[in-house]
Formats: structure tokens, C-alpha cells, sequence
């Protein structure tokens, strides 16, 4: 290239094709990071501009916390109380996450710690294969064999429940959880191991005493992302869980997850009605749940990088 | 539900692109959505009509008769299939975007009640009905209704409804309930196939939908208003008789012109209503079909 001739003028003489791609590439990568930020900021701007003039007009707080009482296209009158579906993901989260705790923290320790060689690698290519089965194909397992085992073996008039949304749901979130356990587990030093065993600690006391206890952060944002999974899960649960407006006093009663109302109703709403703006409220509420779940799981994970 | 969408999706876009392609411009594409209920037809329909005038294609798709309303007070289709009348809020919403809705009467849907095979009920009346339903409604029990469903644990009465927003759900509360208001706890299936899905799986189950929807795994009770009892099917809808048989609409916006015009007329020619008979529902007016229509 005639740019690159003179040794000389080299300093002087940088703007060739390279320094063009170079310089293209920076604003492309550029853009590409702070891209997770513009959408972040759009998604939340764009619920919050269509259920804000909702929440603040003709939405009753009180009513939306407090009430169980979701009838929104009622004649006579209609009600948005959120208290029946609020519970509804909160028991569908706390059933799948006592079915995903066990489940994901027993193969993270067993993948991380006593797993070697080709069994560990197969392992890690199962979990992540789980990880990409989608939702739907969950629900449909939900819904066509869950219900009538369910009905089976519990011997109760629906199977659709919490019990069969929770278990489902646990197996969604028990992969995810596997992997960021088991790399928290991998983040304490062997030093640790090594020091243990010097002192005459079995394996399982290496364990409980010194690897779970260092792991800690990492295992409690497992856990909390997990909870944030299933929070945000919409097809598996609302095919599974028998999307009833109900206060549930068992794991045998239908419920609905916030979600689930969003998906089967959005579709169907006059835009701009208070309807669509109590849908809309639904959708803020989400936001901010997930929202700072992630951000504590987030921040638990620096607690570990600090220390 | 989602596969009917997404197959509305797909016709659009296929129609889209050999209406705006290579054979000419005189080509007419009549978007049609709405009402679940009606899709059934509405593709039926849209189907015959192309061997009747090749030169319009008619693009339909489901989601249901508020999504249908929707998409014609923001004038993106040019029919909307509802199973359920307009309302006024909607009717002001579609004049303040400057559409007149206007509406025709296409046909008549009698919705049965759907009970698992094993249940022994074969009469069931409007008021247990409003009292199995209703908000202020008693009844919770099948022994309350003085049967013994076998298989059924605790004979709980398991309530199959629709989602809020679907022509079936509100016309099933106006029919049954007045101006009353359901019992929440009912499992809202999203979708006529879906509840009697879940009816079929369920012995305890009670559900509602069109009677096009029925299949040899579900029962059917015949339906009591105060004088006989009426089974539902196309013939005791159209002379009134059975009590839960509702109007099946296409509304357009202002007085239909020129294709929408004829696809109108034609709908409502014996050709039109000999289809919507062969799918199950009931036409407007007697009509005398020749061969099964629409079953080839």
C-alpha cells in the first residue's frame, strides 16, 4: 500500500483502510454495549407511558393490592384487584423454586465437585441442552401429562394447579440456576479444599463446611435468578397452572400468574381502555419485581468479587 | 389459538405478496378477523369464495370478537367477525376514527354445555346454571344438584369458562347471568377447543361453548328455561327454541362497497348459508342444500 511506504511517515500517515475499519468497528461495538441499556430504558418508558395515565386516574391502589377480585370486562362493575394473581406467580414461584433448589444445587455440587473428566463436560452439555427446551413444549407437558397423573396420584378434581405449574416451572429454572451455581462453586480457590483436607476433613465436610459457606453469594443469586425466571414465565404457566382468579389455600387449587393475564388478554383490549391500562399496571409491577431481583442478584454477585 | 393467529399472519403475508406480485393490479384482498367462534367459517367461506371470484382474496384470521372490533375502529380490516354485538363505547370509539360500524347478522351459534362423559346429568336448567356461574351463586357441589359424578373426588363442581374478553364469555354471562357478574375461581381456557379439552380430561367438569366445538368424548345436556327441555343443534337455534343460542355478526365500516360488498351478498346467498350450516352453526333462514356443502 503507497500509505505504508516511507518508514518515515508513518506516524503521520495513519488514516489507511485499517484505521477506518478500526474506528468502524469501535462505534459498531459501541453501539452494541450500550444497546442492552437504550432497550432497557425504551421497554420501560414505553409500559410505564401507556399504564401511567391508568394508575394515576382511575386506578384505587387499595383495590389493586388488596382486592382478589380481577373482572375487568364486567358490565356492572368492573374491578382490577391483582391481589388473586399476585399470589398466584408468588405460589407458583415458591413450589417451583422448593422443586429447583434441591434439584439444581445437588447437580451443581455434584458437576463442581465429584464429577471429573468426559461424565463432567456431558453433564454441563445436558443442563445447558435443558436450559433451550421452550416454554411450550413445557406447558404441553403441563397440560397432557402433568394434569391426569396429577388427577391420578393425588386423587383431586383438577390437576392443573399449582403443584403441576410449580413442578414445571422448577424444571425451567433448575438449568440456569445449575450453571451459575456450579461456576460459583468453581470461583472458590482450591486453596480452600486443599487447606480443609490438610486438617483431615472428609469430602463431605470439605463441602458443607468450607466450599458451600465460601459459595454463598453465588448460590443466593442462583437462587434469586431463578426466582426471577419464574416470575417472568408466561406460556408454560398459563397452560399449566388452570388460569382460575383464585386465592389458593392448597398446591391442589388453579390459580394465575401476572403473566399469564397479560398474554391472554392483551390481545383482546381496546388500546387506550382501562382494560388495557390495568394490563399495562400489571406489566409495571412485573418490571420492577424482576427488576430488582436481577439487580440484588447482581449485587450479591459483586458482594463475592469484592471480598 | 396462537396457531390460528400465526396461520392468519401467514395468509396475510402470502396474499400480500402475490396481491402486490406479478398478476396484476384488479386483484382485491378483503382483510377479515375476529370472532374465534366464526373463524372456522370465516376461512370456509373465504376458501369457496375463490373458486366463486377468483379475482378477490379474502385474508382471515381468529383472536376473537374484541381484537376483531379493534382492528376495525383502527381501520385494518375490512370485516370484523364477532360473536357478540358491538358495544356503545365501541361504537363511539369507531366513530371518533371515523368508521360506521354496520351490521349484519350471518348466522346463529347455539352453545351447548358440555359435561364429562360419566356424569349422569342429562337436563340442566337455566337457574342451576346462573347458580353454578353466578357471583352470588350457591351451588359448588354436584350432590347440591342431586347427582353422583363417579371419579369426581369431593363431587366439586370444576367451572370451565372463557377468558374475559371473548364473545362466548360475554354472551354465555348476558344469556345466563343478566347483568350479573361470574364467580371467580373458573379455570378460563383460552379458546373453544380448549375447554372441551379440559371437560373431556375432567370428571367434575362443567363447560360451555359453541356447539361446533362438540366431539363424541363430551356430553351435552339438554337445556331448560322454565318449559321443555331443548337439546341444542342448529335446527333449535333457528326456530328459537333452545335458550342459549346467540346471533353470529360481521360488521363493516360504513355500508359495504364495492368486493366487500358482493363477498356480503354472497355470504348471505344459499351458497354462503349452506356453508355455515355444514360447519355446525345455524343459518340465517331456512335453507334447502343440495349436497353436504363445504364438506369436500
Amino acid at each position: 500500500m503507497p500509505g505504508r511506504a516511507g518508514a518515515g511517515a508513518a506516524e503521520y500517515d495513519r488514516r489507511n483502510l485499517a484505521w477506518y475499519v478500526d474506528r468502524l468497528v469501535q462505534v459498531v461495538v459501541f453501539l452494541g454495549g450500550i444497546s442492552a441499556i437504550v432497550m432497557i430504558i425504551g421497554i420501560f418508558v414505553f409500559i410505564t407511558r401507556e399504564g401511567l395515565s391508568f394508575v394515576f386516574g382511575t386506578l384505587d391502589l387499595g383495590e389493586f393490592f388488596f382486592s382478589p377480585r380481577w373482572a375487568p370486562t364486567s358490565e356492572s362493575n368492573p374491578t382490577y384487584g391483582a391481589l388473586a394473581l399476585i399470589a398466584g406467580t408468588a405460589s407458583v414461584t415458591g413450589t417451583a423454586m422448593l422443586v429447583a433448589i434441591p434439584f439444581s444445587l445437588g447437580a451443581a455440587i455434584y458437576i463442581a465437585e465429584f464429577a471429573t473428566g468426559k461424565t463432567r463436560e456431558t453433564l454441563k452439555v445436558l443442563v445447558e441442552m435443558l436450559a433451550a427446551i421452550p416454554s411450550v413444549v413445557w406447558g404441553f407437558i403441563g397440560l397432557s401429562i402433568m394434569n391426569a397423573l396429577i388427577i391420578q396420584l393425588f386423587d383431586v378434581p383438577v390437576g392443573l394447579n399449582v403443584l403441576n405449574a410449580g413442578i414445571i416451572l422448577g424444571l425451567m429454572a433448575a438449568p440456569i440456576m445449575t450453571t451459575i451455581a456450579e461456576d460459583a462453586l468453581k470461583a472458590v480457590p482450591d486453596d480452600y479444599r486443599a487447606a480443609a483436607e490438610a486438617m483431615g476433613a472428609t469430602r463431605w465436610q470439605v463441602i458443607f463446611k468450607v466450599v458451600l459457606p465460601a459459595a454463598r453469594n453465588g448460590l443466593v443469586s442462583a437462587v434469586l435468578l431463578g426466582v426471577g425466571r419464574g416470575f417472568g414465565e408466561t406460556m408454560a404457566v398459563l397452560m399449566a397452572s388452570g388460569h382460575s382468579v383464585n386465592l389458593p389455600g392448597s398446591v391442589f387449587d388453579s390459580v394465575r400468574a401476572l403473566t399469564a393475564t397479560i398474554a391472554a388478554e392483551l390481545g383482546e383490549t381496546a388500546v387506550g381502555s382501562d382494560h388495557y391500562g390495568a394490563l399495562f399496571t400489571l406489566g409495571i409491577l412485573l418490571f420492577i419485581v424482576t427488576f430488582v431481583i436481577n439487580l440484588t442478584a447482581d449485587l450479591v454477585v459483586r458482594g463475592i468479587k469484592k471480598r | 389459538m396462537n396457531y390460528k393467529k400465526l396461520f392468519g399472519a401467514l395468509a396475510c403475508v402470502a396474499l400480500v405478496g402475490c396481491g402486490g406480485g406479478r398478476d396484476g393490479s384488479d386483484r382485491a384482498v378483503i382483510q377479515n378477523k375476529g370472532s374465534d367462534t366464526l373463524v372456522n367459517v370465516a376461512q370456509a367461506w373465504a376458501e369457496t369464495y375463490q373458486e366463486v371470484n377468483p379475482n378477490v382474496a379474502v385474508a382471515v384470521s381468529g383472536g376473537g370478537s374484541g381484537t376483531g372490533f379493534a382492528a376495525l375502529i383502527n381501520g385494518t380490516v375490512d370485516i370484523a367477525n364477532a360473536s357478540r354485538s358491538i358495544k356503545d363505547s365501541e361504537v363511539e370509539q369507531a366513530r371518533a376514527q371515523g368508521h360506521e360500524p354496520v351490521e349484519f347478522i350471518v348466522g346463529y351459534d347455539a352453545l351447548a354445555i358440555f359435561l364429562h362423559p360419566s356424569n349422569p346429568m342429562s337436563e340442566v336448567s337455566v337457574e342451576q346454571l346462573a347458580d353454578i356461574y353466578g357471583e352470588n351463586g350457591t351451588t359448588e357441589t354436584w350432590t347440591q344438584l342431586g347427582v353422583e359424578v363417579p371419579g369426581c373426588r369431593g363431587q366439586e363442581i370444576v367451572r370451565v369458562s372463557r377468558q374475559n374478553n371473548s364473545g362466548t364469555f360475554a354472551y354465555f354471562r348476558e344469556a345466563i347471568l343478566g347483568t350479573g357478574d361470574y364467580k371467580l375461581g373458573s379455570r378460563d381456557m383460552h379458546g373453544s377447543k380448549d375447554v372441551v379439552d379440559l371437560v373431556e380430561n375432567t370428571p367434575c367438569a362443567i363447560g360451555y361453548s359453541g356447539l361446533a366445538y362438540a366431539n363424541e368424548h363430551v356430553k351435552m345436556p339438554c337445556v331448560n328455561s322454565g318449559g321443555a327441555c331443548v337439546s341444542p343443534s342448529s335446527d333449535t337455534a333457528i326456530d328459537g327454541s333452545y335458550p342459549i343460542a346467540r346471533p353470529l355478526f360481521m360488521y363493516t365500516s360504513g355500508q359495504p362497497t364495492g368486493a366487500t360488498k358482493e363477498y356480503m351478498d354472497w355470504i348471505l346467498s344459499d351458497e354462503g348459508q349452506c356453508i355455515i350450516q355444514a360447519k355446525g352453526y345455524a343459518p340465517v333462514r331456512a335453507v334447502t342444500c343440495s349436497a353436504p356443502a363445504g364438506s369436500e
